[in-house]
Parts: C-alpha cells; sequence; structure tokens
C-alpha cells in the first residue's frame, strides 16, 4: 500500500484562543457539548410551557402562580386567556420536537460519539459541522422571538395546519408564524449539514477493523437516522416555504377558495413528519443498546436482526404518514393501505424490545444510573408503541383520534422512550465529554421519582381519552361528557408539577459535576467502544495514531477476556492480527 | 459520469475501511444533492398533484409565458453543464495545454480556466434572463397570486378564460413562481460558489489533476441544477 | 370519574369498543409478558460475586418466534378492522335509505341544515340551526360537513363518529343513533381560539318526537 500522506490525526494548531476553541470549535466534541447546553435550555423551556399547560387543564379559570410577570395579552388577572393557551400547546410541542429531543438525540450524539466511536479524529467536514450547530441555535432563537413580537407565538399546533396557520386573520398570529417557516427552514439546513457530515464520516472514515457489521448500534441507529434527516427536512423545509408564500406572497397552496388544498399542508407535513419521529427515537434505541449490553455485561442479542430492525424501521416508516390523517377526509381507501403499513411497523419495533430482553436474561446485572434508565427507557418505549396499535386499527382511531389518548402515546414514546434514553446515555457519556461522574446517588433519586411521577402523570392520560376529551381545549369542564374527568386532569396536573420538580435534581447533578464530579478513571463502566481508549475528556483530535479495531463491540463475558468481564474492540490479544486497511483503488477508479 | 482516480491526495490523510470508493467530499455532495433532491420532490409534488389531480384546467402554458425565450434560455443552462463538463475534462486529465500543443509550454489546469469562466457566464447569463423574464411577467399581471387585477393578462382571463385557466391562475401563479424561484436561487448559489472557486482555487492554480475535488464537486452539483431545470421547464413551460 | 370509553349510543359503537378491548387484551398481554419479563430478569440476574453471565450473540429461532407471532397477530388485526373501517367510512357504505343532515362548521360553531318537510336537502324549504342536531333514534343519519374557514372536525363521542370537515372539501359521514337522549359535539381539530368552546348539542328523538320538532320548526320556533 502506497504511503499515505501522515498517520498522524491530531490536527496541528497553533495554541487556540479561547474563542477558536470553544466558541467557534470545529471540534466534534465541543459542538456536541454545545449541542448540549443549548438543547437542555430549550428542554426547559419546552417544561415551562408544560406546566403552564398543566396548569390551565387541571384548574381552569383559576390565576396562574406567578401569572403576573405575563402580559394582559396572554394572561387576564393571572388566568390564562385562550388565545395564550394554544400559543402554548403549540409550542411546548414545536420547542420540544425540533429544539429540545431532536438535538439532544443527533446533535449532541451524533456529533460526539460518532467519530469516538469508529476511530477517527473527527467529522468528514468541520466547518459544515461547525456551521450546523450555529444555523440551529440561530434556528431556536428565532422561534423564541415568537413570544416577544407583536400577536404573539404561533398557535396551530406543533403540526400547523393549513389554512388556520395561513390565515393570520383567522389564528391571530401574524409575525411570530412567519418566524416559524423562517426557523423550520434555517433548522432544516442544520440538519441537514450535520446528516451529510454523520453519513459521509460513517461510510468514508471508519479505522481499519471496524467492518459494519462491527458498529456499535448507537452508531448504526445514528447513521440510519441521518439518512432519514437528509431526506425529510427538506420536505418540511419546502411546506415551511409554500406556508410562508401564502402568508407573504399571496400565494394560494392552502386556500381552497383559488384551488389549493388544505390536505396537501398534511400530506407534505407528515410525510416528514412520521420519519421525523423515528428520527426521535432511533438514536435513542440504539444508545439504550450500547448501554443495556453494558449493564448486562453480555453482548447484544441478536445484533444482526437489531440492525435489520432499525433499517425495517427507518425504510417502513416512509410508508405510514397517512395514519395521522385517518380523519382527515382522505381516501378510505388509501386510510387502509396506511393501517396495513403502520400495524407492520409494530413488528421490528417489538423485535428490539424483545431483544433488549434477550440482553438482560441470563446477564450479570449491573445497576447503575444509565442501565436504570435503560430499563426504564424499555418499559416505557412498550407501553408506548403498545398504545399505537389503538389507533393503527381504524375504526379503533375513531374515538381516539385528536384526544389526550394520543397525547399519551406520543408522551410514552417520547419521554418514556427517548428523553429516558437521554438520562442514561446523558451520564454515561458525561465523562468522556467533562473528565467527571455525575452523582450516582442523585441519579438513583432522580431515575426513581421521575418514574414515578412520570407514569402517574401520563398513564391517566390514556383514562382521559378514551373519555374523550379533545387535543388543544382549554377549558374541558365546558363539556358536560367531559365533566366527571375533572378529578384525573387534576390528579395529572399534581403529578407533573411534581415530575418537573424532580428534573432540577438532574439539572443540579448535571451543572454541579461539571467542576465538582468525582473525577472519572478512563473506562469508569467497563464498556467495550473504542471511546474508552482515550483519555477522559477525550483530546482535541482524539488518537495520535489511527487505532485499530479487533472485534465487535459487545464482547462482555468473552471467553477471551479472561478473568475480565469485558473486552473492548480496541485490544489486541495475542491472537489477533492487525486489520489491514483498504488498498488504493486499483487503476482508474 | 465520468469516473475518478481517487488519489492519494484526495484520500483522508489516515487508514481506514473501505468505504464508498470514492473520497468523502464528493459522496458528501452526493448526500446533500439526494437531500435537495427531496426539496424539489416536495415542490414539484405539490405542483403536479395541484394541477393534474385536480381535475380544474390551468392555463396553457404559451399563453402566459415566453417559451421560446426559456427554450432559449435551457439551451443557454445546457451549454454550460457542457463547458463544465470541459472545465473537468482540463483539469482531472491534465491536458498539458489547451487547444493545441504548444512545444515547451504547459498548463498547469489545461484549460479549466477558460471553461469554468464560459460556466459562470452561461449560468450568471441563466439568470439574468430568468430576472427579466419575472419583471416582464409581473409586468403583464402574472404574480404568485394569479393575475393582477386589471392588468393586461387578467384581461385576456376574462375574455378567454379557459385559455388562460382563469380560475386557478392563483395556483398556477403560486407554483410557477416558487418552483422557478427557487432553482433560479439553487443557481445563482451555484454561480456564487463558482466565483468564489475560481477567485481562491483556480487563477491561483491551486488545482492539479492530483487534487480538483472542488471542480468535481460543483461540477456535480451544476449538472443536478441543470437536470432540474430540465424537469421543470418540461413540466411548467411544455405540458 | 369516567374510566372507560363513554356509554355506547351508535351501531357502531358495539364493534368499535369490542376491537378496542380486543386490542387491549392483546397489548395487555405483550405488556405483562415484558414487564414481568423485565421484573424477573432484574431481580434474578442481578449481579453477584462470582457469578459470570451467560456469553451468547442471539438465537435465530427465538429472532423468527418473536417476529412471526407480532406479524401474524398484527396481519389479523388489519383485516378484521378493515372491514368496519370500510363499513364506516366508506361512501358505498352509507344506507341508501339515511336521512341527510347539513353540517356547516365554522369558527366556531356548527351550522345545521334539516331537509325540511320534504326529506331533501337543498330544496327551498331547508332550515338551518345553530350548534342542535336533531335526529331520529334508530334512523340512518348521513352528515354532510362541509367548512367555511379553517379545518374543524366533528366529534360525538357516544356515537364513536369523528370526521374532520375541510374547507373546499364535501365530506359525509353516518351514524344510526341506538338511544334516546342529549349529547355534545365537540370540535376534534384546533382552530383557533375558540376551538374549546365549539360546543354543539345532539338530540336524539322517537320519530313521533322528531315530527313533532319539525313542525314545530316550520311553525318558525326556534327551540
Amino acid at each position: 500500500m502506497t504511503a499515505v500522506a501522515h498517520t498522524s490525526t491530531k490536527a496541528h494548531h497553533a495554541p487556540m484562543s479561547f474563542w477558536r476553541k470553544y466558541i467557534f470549535s470545529t471540534d466534534h466534541k465541543i459542538i456536541g457539548i454545545q449541542f448540549l447546553f443549548v438543547s437542555l435550555f430549550f428542554l426547559l423551556v419546552g417544561g415551562l410551557l408544560a406546566m403552564q399547560i398543566r396548569w390551565q387543564l387541571g384548574f381552569p379559570g383559576k390565576p396562574l402562580p406567578g401569572g403576573g410577570i405575563l402580559p394582559e395579552s396572554m394572561v387576564s388577572g393571572g388566568v390564562i386567556l385562550p388565545e395564550y393557551y394554544i400559543q402554548l400547546v403549540t409550542m411546548h410541542g414545536t420547542f420540544m420536537v425540533f429544539f429540545a429531543i431532536m438535538p439532544l438525540l443527533v446533535g449532541v450524539y451524533a456529533n460526539f460519539l460518532i467519530p469516538l466511536k469508529i476511530g477517527t479524529h473527527d467529522m468528514a467536514f468541520p466547518r459544515i459541522n461547525m456551521w450546523s450547530f450555529w444555523l440551529a441555535l440561530l434556528a431556536g432563537l428565532i422561534m423564541l422571538a415568537g413570544f416577544f413580537v407583536p400577536d404573539g407565538a404561533p398557535r396551530a399546533g406543533w403540526t400547523m395546519y393549513a389554512p388556520l396557520s395561513a390565515r393570520p386573520d383567522l389564528s391571530g398570529a401574524t409575525i411570530s408564524q412567519k418566524l416559524w417557516s423562517i426557523s423550520i427552514v434555517v433548522l432544516g439546513l442544520s440538519s441537514v449539514m450535520g446528516s451529510v457530515n454523520y453519513i459521509t464520516t460513517i461510510i468514508n472514515h471508519r479505522a481499519p477493523g471496524m467492518t459494519w457489521f462491527r458498529m456499535p448500534l448507537s452508531v448504526w441507529a445514528l447513521f440510519i437516522t441521518a439518512i432519514l434527516a437528509v431526506l425529510a427536512l427538506p420536505v418540511l423545509q419546502g411546506a415551511a416555504i409554500m406556508l410562508l408564500f401564502d402568508q407573504t406572497l399571496g400565494t394560494h397552496f392552502f386556500d381552497p377558495g383559488a384551488g389549493g388544498q388544505p390536505l396537501l399542508w398534511q400530506h407534505l407535513f407528515w410525510f416528514f413528519g412520521h420519519p421525523e419521529v423515528y428520527i426521535l427515537i432511533l438514536p435513542a434505541m440504539g444508545m439504550a443498546s450500547d448501554i443495556i449490553a453494558n449493564g448486562s455485561r453480555k453482548p447484544i442479542f441478536g445484533y444482526h436482526s437489531m440492525v435489520f430492525a432499525i433499517i425495517g424501521i427507518a425504510f417502513l416508516g416512509w410508508l405510514v404518514w397517512g395514519h395521522h390523517m385517518f380523519m382527515s377526509g382522505m381516501n378510505p381507501t388509501l386510510g387502509s393501505t396506511f393501517m396495513v403499513s403502520t400495524l407492520l411497523i409494530a413488528v421490528p419495533s417489538a423485535i428490539k424490545v424483545f431483544n433488549w430482553l434477550g440482553t438482560m436474561w441470563r446477564g450479570n446485572l449491573r445497576f447503575h444510573v444509565p442501565m436504570l434508565n435503560a430499563i426504564g427507557f424499555v418499559s416505557m418505549f412498550t407501553i408506548g408503541g403498545l398504545s399505537g396499535i389503538f389507533m393503527a386499527a381504524t375504526p379503533v382511531d375513531i374515538p381516539l383520534h385528536d384526544t389526550q389518548f394520543i397525547v399519551a402515546h406520543l408522551h410514552y414514546v417520547l419521554f418514556g422512550g427517548s428523553l429516558f434514553a437521554l438520562f442514561a446515555a446523558i451520564p454515561y457519556w458525561y465523562p468522556k465529554m467533562f473528565g467527571r461522574m455525575m452523582s450516582e446517588r442523585i441519579g438513583k433519586v432522580h431515575f426513581y421519582l421521575t418514574f414515578v411521577f412520570y407514569n402517574m402523570t401520563f398513564f391517566p392520560m390514556h383514562i382521559i381519552g378514551m373519555g374523550g376529551q379533545m387535543r388543544r381545549i382549554y377549558d374541558p369542564t365546558i363539556y358536560d361528557f367531559l365533566k366527571p374527568q375533572q378529578p384525573l386532569n387534576r390528579f395529572i396536573s399534581y403529578s407533573a408539577f411534581a415530575l418537573f420538580a424532580v428534573q432540577f435534581l438532574f439539572l443540579f447533578n448535571f451543572l454541579w459535576s461539571l467542576k465538582r464530579g468525582k473525577k472519572a478513571p478512563q473506562n469508569p463502566w467497563e464498556d467495550n467502544g473504542m471511546e474508552w481508549s482515550l483519555p477522559n475528556p477525550a483530546p482535541h483530535g482524539n488518537w495520535d495514531k489511527t487505532p485499530n479495531v479487533y472485534r465487535g463491540p459487545y464482547e462482555f463475558s468473552a471467553p477471551e477476556a479472561g478473568d475480565k468481564d469485558y473486552l473492548p474492540q480496541y485490544v489486541k490479544l495475542p491472537t489477533d492480527r492487525d486489520p489491514v486497511p483498504a488498498p488504493l483503488p486499483a487503476g482508474g477508479h | 459520469m465520468q469516473t475518478t482516480t481517487m488519489t492519494d491526495a484526495m484520500r483522508p490523510p489516515v487508514p481506514a475501511e473501505p468505504g464508498a470508493g470514492v473520497y468523502s467530499n464528493k459522496l458528501g455532495m452526493w448526500v446533500f444533492l439526494a437531500s435537495d433532491v427531496m426539496f424539489f420532490t416536495a415542490l414539484i409534488g405539490s405542483y403536479i398533484v395541484l394541477r393534474f389531480g385536480m381535475g380544474s384546467s390551468w392555463a396553457r402554458p404559451a399563453a402566459v409565458l415566453n417559451v421560446p425565450l426559456t427554450g432559449l434560455n435551457t439551451f443557454l443552462l445546457i451549454c454550460s453543464s457542457v463547458s463544465m463538463v470541459k472545465a473537468y475534462a482540463a483539469i482531472a486529465d491534465g491536458k498539458k495545454y489547451f487547444l493545441r500543443k504548444v512545444p515547451g509550454k504547459t498548463l498547469q489546469d489545461g484549460g479549466l480556466k477558460f471553461w469554468l469562466l464560459i460556466t459562470i457566464i452561461c449560468g450568471a447569463g441563466f439568470v439574468g434572463v430568468q430576472v427579466f423574464e419575472y419583471i416582464k411577467l409581473v409586468g403583464h399581471g402574472f404574480t404568485p397570486s394569479g393575475y393582477r387585477e386589471g392588468s393586461l393578462l387578467a384581461e385576456h382571463a376574462l375574455a378567454d378564460p379557459v385559455k388562460y385557466g382563469a380560475g386557478v391562475a392563483g395556483m398556477y401563479g403560486s407554483t410557477f413562481f416558487t418552483m422557478t424561484g427557487f432553482h433560479g436561487f439553487h443557481v445563482t448559489c451555484g454561480v456564487i460558489s463558482m466565483l468564489y472557486l475560481y477567485f481562491t482555487k483556480v487563477l491561483p492554480e491551486k488545482y492539479s489533476p492530483q487534487d480538483y475535488r472542488g471542480i468535481e464537486v460543483i461540477g456535480l452539483y451544476w449538472h443536478f441544477v441543470d437536470l432540474v431545470w430540465i424537469i421543470l421547464f418540461t413540466i411548467v413551460y411544455l405540458i | 370519574m369516567r374510566w372507560w370509553l363513554p356509554d355506547a349510543g351508535s351501531t357502531f359503537a358495539g364493534p368499535i369498543d369490542a376491537l378496542f378491548l380486543a386490542i387491549l387484551i392483546i397489548t395487555g398481554i405483550a405488556l405483562v409478558v415484558v414487564e414481568v419479563g423485565l421484573v424477573t430478569f432484574v431481580i434474578k440476574y442481578r449481579a453477584r460475586p462470582g457469578r459470570k453471565a451467560f456469553y451468547t450473540h442471539g438465537s435465530t429461532r427465538a429472532e423468527v418466534i418473536w417476529t412471526a407471532i407480532p406479524a401474524v397477530t398484527m396481519v389479523a388485526l388489519g383485516l378484521i378492522s378493515n372491514h368496519y373501517w370500510v363499513l364506516m367510512k366508506d361512501k358505498k357504505s352509507i344506507p341508501p335509505n339515511a336521512y341527510h343532515v347539513g353540517v356547516h362548521a365554522k369558527q366556531f360553531e356548527w351550522q345545521v341544515t334539516y331537509p325540511g318537510a320534504d326529506g331533501k336537502l337543498g330544496t327551498g324549504d331547508d332550515f338551518t340551526v345553530r350548534n342542535q342536531l336533531h335526529v331520529t333514534v334508530n334512523e340512518p343519519i348521513a352528515v354532510e360537513l362541509s367548512a367555511e374557514d379553517v379545518i374543524h372536525s366533528f366529534f360525538v363521542p357516544e356515537f364513536r363518529v369523528k370526521q374532520d370537515a375541510v374547507p373546499g372539501m364535501h365530506i359525509t359521514a353516518w351514524f344510526q343513533a341506538t338511544k334516546t337522549g342529549e349529547f355534545e359535539i365537540g370540535c376534534a381539530e384546533l382552530c383557533g381560539m375558540g376551538h374549546y368552546k365549539m360546543r354543539g348539542r345532539v338530540f336524539v328523538h322517537t320519530p313521533d318526537e322528531y315530527k313533532a320538532w319539525m313542525a314545530q320548526q316550520a311553525a318558525g320556533g326556534t327551540e
């Protein structure tokens, strides 16, 4: 093999200023950490909005504690106004989906983990990667501005159905609705830039020996997620632009009076929207797999099936978007076809749950905080996935569509699923990011309290939905058929307040440990991933010399490991041979 | 698409598992182009559904749009794709001198400067013609929201509603300006990128037969933009 | 405090509730299997000194079993569901003798148009009432939905009826009420500030009561 330019992977920099090193950094790890801080901020914003929603639903018409600080256009005499309430539900969903969960899973962990776990020094395009972060931040700030402009924030739901979203005269939101479209276009650019990096890096920059089927499931999941993102976000951008033009240029895409189609918005939005929800769960599943294998001290059960399940979920995910539109007036025959595809997508998800169980079966389980949260993820995601089956059966969707049952379902998969997986991932890779450990004790208290209050908050929502409470309504008590359920609404609200309060334990743990956490040993979880061959925190450029990879990612309790119960991918045993790097392509290709 | 020799200079500077078999910049551009395909699919797909799926008949394109002028413009864009191919060939094949052999003289870039400049001029020309076309259309009364009241086209539409698709002129305007506008935006971005490369890399002769990644990558983008236009021209101007 | 679906009020409720229950049982079994499995493993396989995990990469047989069973179950569920879906939503399933009523949704009310004495919608004796849908029990009712401004959704929980009303579209939803009484209409698609108070009422009458109400309307009453 002809000599390559140089074997050192360390970027040769002159000493960098604080700004180049930590603010305008092209280092994938710093970019990941930047995403982490910004996304946690937006998670907090989303939570604050949720608290106000729960206040109004639990105690309609009662003045909001601290409501005095809000302007009269939102809160009158301390009581949340209907026009503010629908801004709350809209922006809670918007911030949580676009600026909290998606960037926490992808912006943080795709950036931080991919080069580390495949054994390379950075992403393929570090400067484009940097832009990806700054554009995401810009998009978040534009969206936040919606609360502060005249007429307030958008209020057509995070799903922005037209014509309501296209007609400021009918919704009441003027400037902020246009800002929404601009924010989405900018966010889409950020997502695409990131995904181009993730995909190219994984395909072309794996270290010698890191074959496709030796990649950890977290990387597989992030890879497939990036493909989903690169293909789905542009469709949303197109839809957002059409919406913007309907409001500003006088176009008529969604205006039935001039030949436009309200349902066009729904098709475009959900064609993006369904792959988007798989973007929101696949990385969580991938990271949970890594952590469960580690906590069980066993290889992942059915690694190949897990990979094919990820691919299957992603592929089928393009074919189910109409299940959000069963009641929309779409041709019922189309509804039948979407029902079939939707029921089928339950299968690969089930495969994954069974394989996680199989991983824990006959393991030697260690219940560190990440493992606790990962087990919580499996148990909660199962509920969320199973509750989806009710809606997939179209006749049953008739009473359940657009009720709190859907709200329960989506929170079980997004909070019970994605967020619990994040509560596992954040302490797990914290030592790699910051060189310290988060407190195990606080982490355990946080897990148990969150688990209990979480179920107290969201499980009863299934019942309220069955009873018929519609989504996004300001005051359920004006309906006779909903009045009997109000005690349960109050119970949910109290549980939600407690749930929110408990999250400050996590926030405190996260921030306090930055400076006062126990200094982390190099491989605190006794894990097998490539990243644990590096010091904590991982240095700029990662490895001096490209590492070699000698085995798969989950060789826990392998016989070759001897008296240890783990065998990292980077450890060379006497029986191992060095992998041969790819030769130069022969003549002309 | 011409195949490339992945030279040492184009590989990542570290050993790696066999990947796509193409260097990363090119792979990255392919991935980006996949995202752009989806963007145009959203716009063009909506247009097709709104126009052909909805039953009501739209205006005959020739009644509203200047098809011959745009046909010429299409030809110009295709020419720019040809000159782009020639620019790529010039630097990739390492031609020693442009146009004809001159003993004792070699060109580092084999004519890259010339051909890329032609591409830029043709691309800018395309945008210029499109801007001119837009101004004329708006002047006649064709806007994103339909036929402007009191305009020439509005009068025509009153006289002959079928030929001018009077009832759905709003949809026609909406889709026409959005699709061609974003395409024009993509062309403009391509021209700006080429200008940037021209001044920072091509004129100082930074490209060589061993490393011409920027040219190949912008070439891919340019051919994509051309392909989108051929589709747009067909389904917006001809059909 | 209600803990279940609303009381059945239409012919759709039987099949839908039965399907709901069937899904509840199936998913319930799956849930119990998973959660009991988790709890069992958490207790049985917790780390103890001297123990080692069982080193295995999986079992193809297990994969086949837990792929096949969910797949077969889902296919069966789909086939059964589709039968009822077609019955409830397909245009061709609307009974030919259905009594047609027009419901025009707008921010923030339901305008209900009745066919009047001649029983035909779209004729001169039609009349419109706000937020009140009067129907006869045990008679198929076809609701011809339209929307004025934005998307609304006609929802009567006891009837298990829900259908979006979309501006520019004419959509027919049908049902057959099985008991007399008064029920509520809720709007099930966010339609603006007043979405929450877009409440209507459904009055299900005996045939005689309905005739009486009709006569009253003809005489100019607005009850």
